[in-house]
C-alpha cells in the first residue's frame, strides 16, 4: 500500500513492537506528529519539558525495559539538545534508536532555519547514523538502525529524515522482524557483516585455556562490569562465581549483574572501591573481567592494575581488548553464551583460605552515625527498608550516585540505571521517568543531588502530567558534593564555585509543577516522608539535608595505584 | 608506547557519503595525523578502497583497525604488510624552465627518472611520475634546483603480492582470527 513517508515510519515501529516514544515536536518533524495523531493508539508519546529529558527517558526505558527505546525530535536545536543524551547511552551501550527530522532537500546546505548537521555531529556518539532523503528507502534504514541497536553490543542509532521525505508517498509493505535480515540494508549487511548481527560464538580452545587457567589458581577474582547486565547473563554470572569459588568485584555498570547481598560479593572496585575489593585486585593471580573495559575509574592506573595477575577479558566487542588494560587472555562473545560454556566445563573450586584474606578488608565503608544531621547512609538504609525490595533505581552523577550504589544491595540487571561511562549530570529524572513508564507495576526512585536536580527539574512538569509516580530524593548538601571533595582533598579546600548557597526551595518547586514535596532532616521525618509518598501514589520530592562536608569513603586519586586511598 | 613507523592500512568501505569522515575521524581521535590517504572506486561501484599511511606505533594502530572493523560502512580492514605489498603513487610537479638549456636539462632528467612531460608552456614544464615515495622523493629534490612551482601527490595506493588480496580479510574470516589468543 502507499503510505507517506511518516506513515511508514509508524509503521515501521509498530513492526519492532515499539509502544512508547518520548519526544518534542518541531517544525521539520510536523509530518511525523501530524502521522502519529493517527496512531495514538498504538504509539503513546510522552511530551518532556525539553529533548534532553526525553533523550534519557528514551535511555532509562531501554536500561529496565531491555527493549529497544525510541526518542524523536526536530532538526537544529531539537537534534542538538538529544546530544547529551545520546552520548549518555553510548558510552554505556544502552540501545536507543534517536529519530530527528531535517529541513527538506531544498533547504539543506543553506544555513537553513534551524538546520544542523546531525549525523556529523552525532557521528562519533553513535554506532551508526543515517540521513534519509529517499522515502523508498526509509523503511529499510528504520529497520537496519533497529538491529543495530539491538545487537552485539548495544547502542545509540540516529535517523534524521528529510522533512520533504516524511511527506513524500512510497509502497510500503509490512515485514515481520525476522524477514528484516533477509531484505534490503540488512540483508547485505547480514552477508558481509554477520557477527555484527550475530553474536560471536566463543571459541572453544579460548575456552579451555581460561578453564585451565583457573583450576591453576589459587587466588582468583572476578570482576562483573556492564556485559553482564546489558548481556542478562546474571544467573550464568552467578553460577560461575559460585563454581569458582571465587570474591566478585562489581564496576558501577555491573550494578545488578550479581546480587549485592550474595556473600561472593567484595562491593564496587575502583575509584571509589571498596577496600576488600581493590586489595583483592592487587593481590590476586588470576583476574577475569566479564563485560568491563577497564575505564580509567575502574584501573586508575593501567601499568600497575592486577600486577601479580594473569589478566583475562571476557566482551562482545573485540576493539575493547587490551584498549585500556593489557591482557594476557581474552574471549570474544556474548557473556550469557560464553559463561554457560564455561560452567558446562568448570568443576567446583574452593578458595576458602583466599576468601578469608579478601573479606577481612572492609566490604562497605564506615561511615559516622551522624549526630543531628541526617547522613547518607542513614538515608539510603531507611529507602532500603521501606521500598519494594525489586525498586528500580535511576540515580544522577555525584556523591549521592556513590552512595547509592555503596550502600543498596541491587538484586537483578536493569534495577540500576546510572550513567557510568559519561557521568552526565540530569540523567536521572527522565531517565526514572523512562523506567516508570516502561515497568508500571514497579516503584521506581530517583536518587539524586541538589546541584544535578537542578540541571533538568523540569521534567517534574512531565511527572505530573503523565502521572509518573516517581519519588524522588535529593541528597540536599547545598553544594557540588563531589567537586567539593575533590577541592577538600587536592585542592587545599579552595571551594572555587562549588557552593551552592542559593534557591530553589526544592518543595516550593514540587508543588509549583503540582507535585508534593517534604524537607526532612532527621530518620523520623524521612520515614514518615517515604510513608506518605508510598501512599500518595504520585510524583513526590523528598528534600534530605545533609552535611556539606560529607565524603564518599574511600577514594583512591585518578591514575594513582588500586590500593592508594586517599581516605578509608 | 611501542616504536612510531609508517603502516599502510587498507580498508574496504561502501561507496557512501559520510563513510570518509568516520574513518578519518578514529584517527585524528587518536591524536594520528594521516600521512596519505587515497580513495576510489574498486571492481564494484558500490565499494571504495581506501589507501591511509600513518605513522603510530603497532599497538595502537591494532586497536584503530578494530574500531575502524565496528564501523557498518566498514567491508573489511587490512594492515598492509610493507615486505609482501606493492605501493605506488602519482607525483605532479610543475617546474620553472624559462629557456630552451633549461628546458633541455629537465627533459634529460625526466627521461632518467622515466617522468612523462605532461604540459608545455613558455615559462614551465610539468612533469608525472609513477613510483613509491623514495623515487619520487629523489625526483623532486633534483627538480628543486630549477625552482618548483607547485606540487601535488595522490598519496600511496598499494596492493598485496601475489594472489593474497584484501577479501581474505572480510570481517565473515579475518575479524574472528582476533579473537584468537595469543598467550
Amino acid at each position: 500500500m502507499e503510505l507517506t513517508g511518516a506513515q511508514i515510519l509508524m509503521e515501521c515501529l509498530l513492526e519492532q513492537d515499539v509502544d512508547t516514544v518520548f519526544g518534542y515536536p518541531g517544525g521539520t518533524i510536523l509530518n511525523v506528529y501530524d502521522a502519529l495523531y493517527g496512531y495514538e493508539d498504538k504509539i503513546h508519546h510522552i511530551l518532556t519539558a525539553h529533548e534532553q529529558g526525553a533523550s534519557h527517558a528514551a535511555d532509562g526505558y531501554a536500561r529496565s525495559t531491555g527493549k529497544v527505546g525510541v526518542c524523536f525530535a526536530t532538526s537544529g536545536p531539537g537534534a542538538t539538545n538529544l546530544t547529551t543524551g545520546i552520548a549518555t547511552a553510548y558510552m554505556d551501550s544502552s540501545p536507543v534508536v534517536f529519530i530527528t527530522c531535517n529541513v527538506s532537500e531544498n533547504l539543506i546546505g543553506k544555513d537553513s532555519f534551524q538546520e544542523v548537521d546531525i549525523t556529523g555531529i552525532s557521528m562519533p556518539i553513535t554506532k551508526c547514523n543515517y540521513l534519509v532523503s529517499d522515502v523508498n528507502k526509509l523503511a529499510d534504514t528504520i529497520r537496519a538502525a533497529f538491529a543495530i541497536a539491538r545487537s552485539g553490543r548495544p547502542g545509540p542509532v540516529l535517523v534524521d529524515i528529510l522533512k520533504n521525505v516524511t511527506a513524500e508517498k512510497a509502497e510500503y509493505e509490512k515485514l515481520d522482524r525476522a524477514s528484516h535480515y533477509s531484505s534490503g540494508k540488512l540483508g547485505v549487511l547480514m552477508k558481509r557483516a554477520s557477527d555484527n548481527f550475530n553474536t560471536p560464538k566463543a571459541d572453544e580452545k579460548d575456552i579451555d585455556i581460561l578453564v585451565d587457567m583457573i583450576k591453576a589458581s589459587e587466588k582468583p577474582l572476578l570482576i562483573c562490569g556492564g556485559g553482564v547486565v546489558r548481556g542478562r547473563a546474571q544467573e550464568e554470572f552467578t553460577e560461575f562465581a559460585e563454581k569458582i569459588d571465587s570474591p566478585v568485584a562489581v564496576t558501577l555498570m555491573g550494578g545488578g549483574g550479581f546480587k549485592g547481598r550474595n556473600p561472593l560479593t567484595t562491593g564496587m572496585i575502583g575509584m571509589h572501591g571498596s577496600q576488600a575489593s581493590n586489595m583483592a585486585c592487587d593481590g590476586c593471580d588470576l583476574l577475569i573481567a566479564v563485560g568491563c573495559r577497564f575505564s580509567d575509574r575502574v584501573a586508575l592506573n593501567p601499568a600497575t592494575f592486577a600486577q601479580q595477575a594473569k589478566i583475562v577479558q571476557i566482551d562482545i566487542d573485540r576493539s575493547e581488548i587490551n584498549k585500556n588494560v593489557k591482557v594476557d587472555h581474552h574471549i570474544i562473545g556474548d557473556a550469557k553464551h560464553v559463561l554457560q560454556k564455561l560452567n558446562e566445563k568448570l568443576t567446583q573450586e574452593d578458595h576458602t583460605e583466599w576468601k578469608k584474606y579478601v573479606f577481612s578488608f572492609k566490604t562497605e565503608s564506615e561511615y559516622d552515625e551522624g549526630g543531628d544531621t541526617l547522613t547518607p547512609k542513614q538515608i539510603l538504609a531507611t529507602i532500603a527498608r521501606m521500598v519494594p525490595q525489586d525498586t528500580i533505581v535511576a540515580t544522577d552523577v555525584g556523591q549521592h550516585q556513590m552512595w547509592a550504589i555503596q550502600h543498596f544491595h541491587f538484586d537483578y540487571a536493569g534495577q540500576l540505571l546510572t550513567s557510568g561511562g559519561f557521568g552526565t549530570m540530569g540523567f536521572g529524572l527522565g531517565a526514572a521517568l523512562g523506567a516508570k513508564v516502561g515497568n508500571p507495576e514497579k516503584t521506581v526512585i530517583h536518587i539524586t543531588g541538589d546541584g544535578s536536580f537542578r540541571m533538568n527539574c523540569n521534567e517534574l512538569s512531565t511527572e505530573q502530567f503523565y502521572d509518573i509516580p516517581v519519588i524522588t530524593f535529593i541528597f540536599d548538601n547545598r553544594t557540588l558534593g563531589m567537586v567539593r571533595q575533590w577541592q577538600s582533598l587536592i585542592y587545599d579546600k579552595r571551594y572555587c564555585e562549588t557552593t551552592l548557597d542559593r534557591g530553589p526551595d526544592f518543595v516550593k518547586l514540587a508543588e509549583a509543577y503540582g507535585l508534593k514535596g517534604r524537607r526532612v532532616s532527621s530518620v523520623e521525618e524521612l520515614e514518615g516522608a517515604i510513608q506518605e509518598a508510598l501512599e500518595y501514589g504520585h510524583g513526590y520530592v523528598i528534600d534530605c539535608a545533609i552535611d556539606i562536608d560529607e565524603m564518599v569513603r574511600p577514594m583512591v586519586g585518578g591514575g594513582s595505584h588500586i590500593t592508594e586511598f586517599m581516605i578509608d | 608506547m611501542g616504536e612510531m613507523r609508517v603502516h599502510t592500512l587498507a580498508v574496504l568501505v561502501d561507496n557512501e557519503a559520510g563513510v570518509l569522515s568516520q574513518v578519518s575521524r578514529l584517527f585524528s581521535r587518536k591524536g594520528y595525523n594521516i600521512e596519505s590517504l587515497a580513495v576510489g572506486t574498486t571492481e564494484s561501484p558500490d565499494t571504495s578502497r581506501i589507501t591511509i599511511e600513518v605513522v603510530a606505533d603497532d599497538d595502537h594502530i591494532a586497536l584503530v583497525a578494530n574500531q575502524l572493523r565496528k564501523l557498518y560502512p566498514v567491508h573489511s580492514v587490512k594492515l598492509l604488510n610493507p615486505d609482501n605489498s606493492i605501493k605506488r603513487e602519482l607525483l605532479m610537479v610543475k617546474v620553472k624552465a624559462e629557456d630552451g638549456s633549461k628546458r633541455n636539462e629537465i627533459i634529460q632528467i625526466a627521461n632518467i627518472f622515466r617522468a612523462q612531460i605532461i604540459d608545455v608552456s613558455i615559462g614551465s614544464l610539468t612533469l608525472a611520475m609513477i613510483g613509491d615515495a623514495t623515487k619520487n622523493q629523489g625526483l623532486e629534490k633534483i627538480l628543486e634546483e630549477f625552482e618548483i612551482i607547485e606540487t601535488v601527490r595522490t598519496g600511496a595506493i598499494s596492493l598485496e603480492r601475489g594472489t593474497q588480496n584484501i577479501y581474505d580479510q572480510t570481517k565473515e574470516k579475518g575479524e574472528f582470527d582476533y579473537g584468537k589468543n595469543v598467550l
